[in-house]
């Protein structure tokens, strides 16, 4: 075992440390982790309106995508829709003309669609149990009032939900961030734990570096647990 | 007539508000004592301070002619100085809850065998022909394999009599056992005490419930602001008061 | 499509073969990391700071941090350090060749963190009157927890900690990252072999909803044969 200051050059932000490549890692798995969470949130509120539309075969397609994903492996699935994902985008293009045949799916457009089309699915659920959860007074309410259904949905219902999907939303959230760690067996994402992988694989230590990995994830972590309570604190003003 | 239970001079203090300024009690076998008062009497606390549920700031407890051994806390408060004995001593003071706090995770007949088999180490053949006989005794053998939750709430009350019977305890301590019960399901509970108060049980009742105070009971106490204001036999107590508080106590409850 | 059909079902002996393993990953891990979730909850919920510090430090760092960099820090952490030492020369040393018991480790690990929360938030979920009751009959403390706060907050629990065995049961797939064969590095392995992307995935994927819809609908079973106290009464 080396002696712990040349661990700690291991680190260094030096040009044999590993440390400015940690930070690369860091602010990848953070664009990552962002847009897969914003994805997971379109694909939540069409699935939440589809669980709660009036439609059934509209229910019956949300119904299915939920329960595939919440029976599948994270890991299975963003092979599955990453792979197929980039197979779909080309076979649309190609009905554009011959020109967009060569054209290469941004690797990381296809694993944010994967991890959000993932995140999505669980984010319905916490979207349709919030939606539930709004008084049916209130809504009432505002039909009362003249409201159409869309300004309903977008002065009444949005507000209040929010209130009530914080908690979840927020654990979903810590998920993405959590599940983004997935992207480093694709292969061309350069997240921390790829940077980890790495850096363990060709210092050869292996305990130090994942123990690294871990405490950047674990950095994140504590960051985000301090900006949800930040939010939840502004969002249930008036409600205490 | 032997001393089964003996209370001297009992203090306990939440923080600031002393609930009991110094209560003392005795009860020989037999003895079916009533306590009664309004809410904040610190009768409930003086019950829950006998079986060491709270425990007194200051006082002692005699169960069957043995202390229970306290020592004092550079803090005021006091603590048992074996919870070994505490536990023997609480296994002959079984206790009848408000809220029956039956473990909802066992039938009612495992409910009833649960102390006896794990507490006093009877064997479980012997305990359960005895439960059997005593959920008879309080009317409910047909229910011996239903949960807890799937029982009204006199039917629940009469188990946990059972349950506190089935220690063979010295004394029955009841907590106020009627009063979180609907109103029609008050008098199947209250027999069940009567003919326990004839059989001849030492019993410490916690009630609101006069009538039952004025038949059944051999002593009561009433109590007021953590204090005995007055005790004696129910036409003294009841028939006869003496205090303008317990008039005034007697006035607001009959109707 | 039609070669590709045939292609898809030709390897589904092979995935299928792989189910035990999976299972057998799923329920060890399960089992251990239940049980260890035990006194992390207990530790988490005593009032001593050298318990429930830890407790709680541990609680954070396994529901903190990707379940596939502590499977990784166990794998290549303890590969880089059991060697040379004395576990290389007991019996141990035969089984840890294989991913197959890091994987077991890492998952008993973090099942532990994340239902040791679950189970503390259901200890303090059970009703004060029927412990002050266990109390009150002279049980000891020993007794209280294990005869009623622990059965209690099981019962609570259930539903979550069946929740967290699907779950168990998916990320178990993680495993083939380290050499494990299960349905997962099966599929991956097939992968390799054919260079087809999507008939091993989509083999496995099928087989893992089968599964989870079976241990599912066992767990559901389970838990109402446990929960029968809120069930409809049955005649005596």
């Amino acid at each position: 075992m080396d002696t712990s200051p040349s661990l700690l050059a291991l680190m260094s932000f030096g040009h044999d440390g590993w440390g400015a490549r940690f930070v690369d890692g860091l602010v990848v798995t953070v664009e990552v982790s962002l847009a897969a969470y914003a994805v997971s949130l379109v694909f939540g509120l069409l699935g939440a309106g589809a669980k709660l539309s009036p439609y059934k075969w509209l229910r019956s397609i949300a119904d299915v995508y939920t329960t595939l994903v919440r029976a599948l492996p994270e890991l299975l699935l963003l092979l599955l829709v990453y792979y197929s994902g980039a197979d779909a985008i080309k076979f649309l293009l190609s009905f554009l003309g011959d020109d967009y045949e060569d054209v290469e799916v941004d690797p990381f457009a296809a694993a944010v669609m994967a991890l959000g089309f993932i995140g999505g699915a669980y984010m319905t659920e916490v979207m349709r149990g919030a939606i539930q959860s709004i008084p049916v007074g209130q809504i009432e309410a505002a039909k009362a009032c003249g409201m159409s259904p869309l300004l309903r949905v977008r002065r009444i219902i949005l507000p209040q939900m929010l209130r009530f999907a914080l908690p979840g939303m927020s654990n979903l959230w810590l998920n993405a961030t959590k599940d983004s760690s997935l992207i480093s067996v694709l292969g061309s994402f350069q997240d921390i734990l790829f940077m980890g992988y790495r850096a363990a694989s060709t210092t050869k230590h292996y305990s130090y570096f994942y123990t690294m990995t871990a405490l950047c994830f674990l950095l994140i972590t504590l960051v985000s647990m301090a900006g949800i309570r930040f939010l939840e604190a502004r969002v249930n003003r008036g409600y205490k | 007539m032997d001393t089964t239970l003996k209370v001297e001079d009992l203090h306990k203090r939440f923080g600031d508000a002393e609930v009991l300024k110094g209560v003392s009690l005795s009860a020989n076998t037999g003895d079916v004592i009533a306590m009664i008062g309004s809410s904040g009497s610190g009768k409930s606390t003086l019950l829950r301070c006998i079986n060491l549920l709270e425990t007194p700031n200051s006082g002692r407890v005699y169960v069957n002619g043995e202390l229970i051994r306290m020592k004092a806390m550079p803090d005021g408060t006091a603590k048992p100085e074996d919870q070994k004995q505490v536990e023997r001593i609480r296994s002959k003071l079984a206790m009848v809850f408000q809220n029956f706090n039956l473990w909802s995770h066992r039938t009612i007949l495992e409910n009833v065998i649960e102390a006896p088999v794990h507490v006093l180490g009877v064997p479980k053949k012997e305990a359960i022909e005895k439960a059997e006989a005593l959920l008879a005794k309080v009317g409910i053998a047909d229910k011996r394999n239903f949960y807890p939750n799937h029982l009204s709430g006199g039917q629940q009350q009469r188990a946990a009599i059972a349950r506190a019977l089935a220690m063979d305890p010295s004394v029955l301590l009841f907590d106020e056992p009627t009063s979180a019960l609907d109103p029609e399901l008050v008098g199947e509970v209250l027999q069940v005490m009567r003919k326990l108060a004839e059989e001849g049980r030492t019993m410490l009742v916690v009630t609101h419930e006069m009538g039952f105070a004025r038949d059944v009971a051999s002593q009561i106490v009433f109590l007021h602001k953590g204090q005995i204001e007055e005790q004696g036999t129910p036409s003294e107590v009841i028939g006869h008061p003496k205090s303008e508080r317990l008039k005034q106590f007697l006035s607001s409850t009959r109707h | 499509m039609d070669e590709s059909f045939t292609f898809l079902l030709s390897i589904f002996p092979r995935l299928l073969a792989a189910v035990p393993l999976t299972l057998a990953l799923t329920a060890i891990s399960g089992v251990i990391g239940n049980a260890l979730a035990v006194p992390v909850a207990l530790a988490r919920l005593s009032p001593n700071p050298l318990l429930w510090m830890p407790s709680a430090l541990y609680i954070l760092l396994m529901r903190g941090t990707p379940l596939l960099v502590q499977t990784y820090l166990i794998y290549y952490g303890l590969g880089e350090i059991l060697p040379g030492s004395f576990i290389q020369q007991t019996f141990l040393w035969e089984y840890l060749k294989d991913g197959f018991w890091y994987a077991v480790f890492a998952f008993s690990l973090n099942t532990a963190g994340y239902t040791g929360e679950i189970l503390r938030g259901a200890m303090s979920a059970v009703p004060r009157g029927e412990i002050e009751a266990a109390k009150a009959y002279g049980m000891s403390s020993g007794q209280i927890l294990w005869r009623v706060t622990l059965p209690r907050a099981i019962q609570i629990c259930l539903p979550a900690m069946s929740g967290e065995t699907i779950l168990l049961l998916k990320a178990t797939s993680l495993a083939s990252l380290i050499t494990v064969w299960d349905i997962m590095g099966t599929a991956r392995q097939i992968q390799k072999e054919s260079y087809r992307i999507y008939e091993p995935l989509i083999a496995a994927g099928i087989i893992y909803i089968v599964t989870v819809f079976i241990l599912t609908r066992l767990l559901n079973g389970l838990e109402r044969r446990i929960n029968q106290h809120r069930a409809a009464p049955q005649s005596a």
